[in-house]
């Protein structure tokens, strides 16, 4: 059924459309279900892509749609058409599976909130815009998917606008993508002017003869893309004020989906970059320092939101470290499985959010485990997934990429065991803060209003309406939000069959290679190896666990262990907006002030001035003869005209 | 040799004449329109532009696509003595700035709360119109020189009139700089005319025998070029001739606001195709790094200094001198791409602009203040203005799937394959106005009211209003989502006026990869 591809596509974009001009009719559950219908839809309809595609034979999986021509100018010919291959369909399948979850999830959690009807508007533009991002045959196409996704992340960030945090949240998202995403545009320019096509297929048949420096160029920059989409080091402090954005916005967009797009595109281009092996070495570096520098500091912070932020910074960099090692398997293996730990991570944290009346800071929760089974026991699940414990996804997942790496560098693999440690020790920290221990919530919020001056998920004035239930103990949300939790706890736990290192059971490595080529798997390194490295990791991250609950147990105040250097993200953001607000905001001020006014104007204005002395027209001008003077100016020209050219003529 | 066609293209009259004049009728009967009756005055004044309307569109419609050359061509010698001629002609260059000022009239009639005196801004603003079209249509020097210079009284009188509190050392102002541009003009167009009647030995204006004589060498050229580009350049603006800008936007009514911006910038990008680059090409090559570094230049300096404005119509002002500044940069790359986009881009551009001063009048109106500061906290109250601006300014910010991305990415596209590092630098205006953009809107509508705005009562977008903006919005969407209509009727003039240009210098288009001519 590979003609269901437009349907992909089709119905986000169509319950966008309807929502948008007829939600008020609708009316409030009504719109959110039609939403998660039109997602469920997508989903199915790349289920029948898949098994279409899994039906033909390796070499032929690859089917190309045209739906229209888009823009021609010239030799400039773009189409709106996709591309179904195994990477593009793999993408699709979990992008719409975990969007369908998720839209179900908000449901309820988005109740009461009077921009409930919006929110899926937006929900749906950007799982259209998504798919569009993944799907296309062309890089202008996934360009055009590519900003959706990115303006749709500004609107849901300053979803709250009455809150100026959140407002200027969502500003510094859009804008600090914006600076890669100006690296994409010169790539798309250097790649068209050398081979005259943005279509993948033109383009990766025609880097015959390409010189290295091209390729190098164009890897850098669609790197510098990938780097503001997938928040990794220097661009990624938009993601921790992302947080900003309702709890199913964090868990779909700035968790599972739209930040991997920067590793998705790697992946895509991976023709390219294998024509630039210093390009990959620069990739897999920064992933893997990004990796580091985001696991610390997410060992030291409180908001429960902010340290799965720097653990999705962090992660993201494992995969650009699997991509840098031209492992695309393992990195789009670990894209996948960490969608699904992530997301549950994110909803499993909503829920205690939505419990606790709004609450974020952990120091502020303690013994939920009691209160919340069902969230407790899933967030347990994705903790050991993404901590790396057997048989969990996220082990096989994460070691797949530090198996590419050791095969790279050692150095790299030593940086991607300490993240293990790391990882494991602060999600560690996290658990025990939140569902262990001592209840801190009842002393620390006795009524329902949210403490002034300390982040709560919703602005003040409308916490009341859906949440008023809650004034007493914490419980469990509806159906629809446990039922979520637990379909991806269950994901995170079989997830690793996707893709085993040994029997030949890869899986998804296999399935993509027609796509990638070129790529490194584990298949090639010896069994001891193998099986050396995965106990050496394992026995890291059994030991971060064991750390942090050493030091975490029944004691949570330990100040030593969080300093401000990293509790403040290495002061990264004071040193940017020291830089780019205040000194950017001091030349706009000099060339407003200075330049505009007293250069450039005061010349206009001196040669006026000078003019005015002159002749009385003016003044005249200014008393109310404004229309004579028109009319005489416009009289005078003809006059002035007709002379010359009688002139002229003679 | 430029192809014209005089077919009348099934008309029973001559279209193009048809469509400067009904405007400019309409003007006069105005004049003679009793005082008192204010309603029939807007009658007037929005059914004669919803004729011109109806009959441009039926141009539009009309024009055949593929066709690189001019059509429904009309000619009438004028003053046969000086070679001087009614003649009007459309190309693909001109055809869809023609329909986007035709549309962009009567919204800015209609959709405005209009002033006292009614009678008087009508008729002055079809006037306007009737300028504006004849310029776009003109095919011949003279003609075109009176159509341009007639758009200063009436924007004089809408300015100095109709405007806000400072408006009348606004108006002056801007009169003063285009006027000075223009004189400069007018010499280099008798210079033009009579150099080539020497080599001649006919005085004609007709621009299509200017274009193809090609007499003037290349000295003398690159001081007429200049002479052209310096009333374009006021007219644009392109910085650092742009000063008159701001005050002129600021202190001009809505419907002001919107023709400048949506309609009269358009000329001077227009002049600079058909008068710089077809009458001067190698001038045009010559001193393309020039016009390259201005218009990069004001890109980065409009946004720069939009950005810490505290007045929402001055900081959107200063915009548009960037956002032109990239239109110059895609028309001096001198490819088909740069050139087709950049016209595109003129459409686009005139949409999105005077459907952002349309919205930002309605904002001012409810307000009662132009400064940001007094702002806030608008899109709890007025979610369907909000919804209407935010989809405007993300047209104008280039988010692809809207207008403002097709013909930004295209020019900049043509213009990197001749000139590489000005698009570049170009480009770094997508980042800047998204910084402008959003800044404003969160100042806006983001937030919680400041005292100054809660204390006003504000409704949302009425019938009236949203019947204003729809049509401007749905071509927001159209002109992104299917451009390939457009581009049709655009790419064959584009390509003539490439080809010209490589056909005088014998040096473009430069080589570069096969699939990637320009």
């Amino acid at each position: 059924m590979i003609h269901a591809a437009p349907a992909i596509l089709l119905l986000p974009l169509v319950g966008f459309a309807v929502l948008t001009f007829s939600g008020r009719r609708l009316g409030d559950p009504a719109a959110g279900w039609l939403a998660t219908a039109a997602v469920a839809g997508s989903f199915v309809a790349s289920v029948l892509v898949f098994a279409a595609l899994v039906g033909h034979d390796s070499a032929h999986r690859s089917v190309e749609q045209v739906y229209y021509r888009w823009i021609p100018v010239g030799g400039f010919q773009v189409n709106v058409g996709v591309l179904l291959d195994p990477l593009s369909i793999t993408m699709a399948l979990f992008v719409t599976g975990v969007s369908t979850l998720i839209h179900l999830y908000s449901i309820s959690y988005m109740k009461a909130d009077p921009q409930f009807r919006k929110f899926f508007v937006y929900l749906n533009l950007f799982v259209f815009s998504m798919l569009a991002l993944v799907l296309s045959n062309n890089f202008l196409f996934t360009f055009l998917g590519w900003e959706g996704v990115g303006t749709c992340s500004y609107l849901l960030i300053a979803f709250w606008f009455d809150r100026d945090t959140a407002a200027s949240a969502g500003k510094k998202a859009f804008i600090v993508n914006r600076i890669g995403d100006f690296g994409f545009v010169i790539a798309l320019f250097l790649i068209f002017s050398r081979t005259g096509t943005l279509d993948y297929r033109g383009v990766f048949s025609h880097l015959g003869g390409v010189s290295g420096g091209w390729a190098t160029a164009v890897a850098l920059l669609l790197l510098a893309g990938a780097v503001g989409k997938s928040a990794q080091l220097p661009l990624w402090v938009w993601l921790p004020d992302a947080m900003e954005g309702p709890t199913p916005v964090s868990a779909l967009i700035h968790a599972a989906t739209m930040v991997t797009a920067g590793v998705f595109l790697m992946t895509r281009a991976s023709p390219i970059l294998h024509l630039t092996p210093v390009s990959l070495t620069i990739i897999a570096a920064l992933g893997a320092v990004t990796a580091l520098v985001a696991a610390t500091v997410a060992c030291a912070q409180d908001d429960i939101k902010r340290v799965l932020a720097y653990s999705t910074i962090s992660q993201l960099g494992y995969m650009f470290l699997g991509v840098g090692a031209t492992a695309y398997g393992a990195a789009t293996f670990h894209m996948v499985s960490h969608a699904f730990f992530k997301a549950l991570l994110f909803l499993a944290a909503g829920s205690v959010i939505h419990a606790l009346n709004n609450e974020q800071d952990m120091k502020r929760m303690g013994g939920l485990a009691k209160v919340l089974p069902v969230t407790a026991g899933t967030f347990a699940v994705a903790w050991l997934a993404i901590s790396g414990i057997p048989p969990f996804c996220g082990f096989w997942s994460k070691d797949a990429i530090l198996g590419a790496a050791y095969g790279k560098s050692p150095i790299l693999w030593a940086i991607g065991v300490v993240t293990v440690l790391l990882t494991a020790y602060y999600m560690t920290r996290l658990m025990v803060l939140t569902f262990t221990g001592q209840a801190r919530w009842e002393t620390a919020r006795p009524g329902g209003s949210p403490t002034p001056g300390h982040s709560a998920e919703r602005p003040a004035g409308e916490t009341q309406g859906g949440h008023g239930d809650h004034a007493g103990e914490p419980h469990e949300g509806p159906w629809i939000m446990t039922v979520p939790l637990i379909v991806l706890a269950g994901l995170s736990v079989v997830g690793g069959l996707l893709d085993l290192p040994f029997l030949n059971l890869e899986f998804l490595d296999h399935w993509l290679d027609p796509v990638v080529g070129h790529q490194t798997n584990l298949a090639y390194q010896s069994a001891g190896l193998k099986v050396g490295l995965l106990l050496a990791t394992l026995v890291v991250a059994l030991s971060g666990i064991a750390l942090a609950r050493g030091l975490w147990w029944r004691n949570w105040r330990r100040p030593e262990l969080e300093p401000a250097l990293l509790a403040n993200n290495y002061y990264a953001d004071d040193f940017y907006s020291r830089v780019f607000t205040s000194g950017g905001g001091a030349m706009s001020r000099f060339l407003a002030a200075a330049v505009d006014n007293r250069v450039i104007d005061g010349t206009v204005n001196g040669v006026a001035a000078l003019a005015r002395g002159g002749g009385t027209v003016l003044r005249r001008a200014q008393t109310g003869y404004v229309r004579n003077y028109a009319l005489g100016i416009a009289a005078g020209t003809v006059v002035i005209l007709g002379f010359m050219l009688s002139r002229a003529g003679s | 040799m430029i192809p014209v066609s005089t077919a009348s293209g099934g008309f029973p009259f001559p279209i193009l004449p048809a469509i400067v004049i009904a405007p400019a009728i309409a003007a006069v009967l105005l004049f003679f329109l009793p005082r008192g009756r204010p309603g029939l005055a807007k009658a007037v004044g929005i059914g004669a532009s919803l004729v011109t309307l109806g009959l441009a569109l039926a141009m539009a419609v009309r024009f055949e696509t593929g066709q690189p050359g001019y059509q429904f061509v009309v000619s009438h010698s004028w003053i046969p003595a000086f070679g001087v001629s009614w003649k009007l002609g459309v190309d693909g260059i001109s055809v869809f700035l023609v329909a986007v000022t035709a549309v962009l009239f009567p919204v800015a009639i209609a959709g405005p709360r209009t002033g006292e005196d009614p009678k008087g801004y009508m008729a002055w603003m079809l006037l306007l119109e009737a300028a504006c079209l004849g310029s776009f249509l003109s095919l011949d020097l003279f003609l075109f020189f009176l159509f341009f210079e007639l758009t200063l009284p009436p924007m004089y009188m809408l300015i100095g009139k109709w405007g806000f509190e400072n408006r009348s050392y606004a108006a002056i102002k801007f009169f003063i700089y285009t006027f000075a541009g223009s004189a400069l003009m007018l010499i280099a167009m008798l210079a033009l005319v009579f150099i080539d009647a020497r080599s001649t030995g006919v005085v004609t204006f007709d621009l299509i025998a200017n274009t193809t004589a090609q007499h003037v060498s290349s000295g003398i050229g690159a001081v007429l070029f200049l002479g052209f580009a310096a009333a374009f350049a006021v007219k644009i603006p392109v910085f650092p001739f742009h000063t008159w800008l701001p005050d002129a936007q600021v202190e001009a009514p809505t419907g002001g606001s919107m023709v400048l911006a949506g309609v009269l910038f358009n000329l001077g990008t227009y002049g600079l195709v058909r008068f710089c680059i077809e009458l001067f090409p190698r001038a045009s090559v010559d001193l393309a790094p020039l016009m390259l570094t201005l218009g990069a230049v004001g890109i980065v300096y409009g946004f720069l200094v939009a950005v810490v404005q505290t007045d929402l119509k001055r900081m959107i002002a200063y915009t548009l001198v960037a956002d032109l500044g990239v239109v110059v940069v895609g028309l001096f790359g001198l490819t088909t791409q740069g050139i087709s986009g950049g016209v595109y881009q003129m459409v686009n551009h005139g949409v999105s602009m005077a459907a952002m001063f349309l919205l930002i009048g309605m904002v001012v109106d409810r307000l009662g203040t132009r400064q940001l500061t007094a702002m806030g906290g608008l899109q709890a109250r007025t979610p369907i203005l909000a919804a209407v601006f935010i989809v405007v300014t993300l047209s104008i910010v280039g988010v692809p799937g809207l207008n403002g991305f097709v013909g930004e990415f295209v020019m900049l596209l043509g213009t990197f394959l001749t000139h590489r590092w000005w698009a570049v630098a170009a480009a770094v205006g997508m980042v800047l106005s998204a910084l402008v953009f959003l800044w404003a809107y969160q100042q806006v509508f983001h937030g919680r009211p400041t005292a100054h705005a809660a204390g006003v009562a504000v409704a949302d977008l009425g019938w009236r209003e949203l019947a204003a903006v729809a049509p401007l919005v749905f071509l927001i969407v159209l002109l992104g989502v299917y451009p390939r209509p457009f581009f049709e009727r655009i790419n064959p003039s584009a390509t003539r006026v490439v080809a010209h240009v490589g056909q005088v210098t014998g040096q473009y288009p430069p080589a570069v990869a096969e699939g990637a001519r320009p």
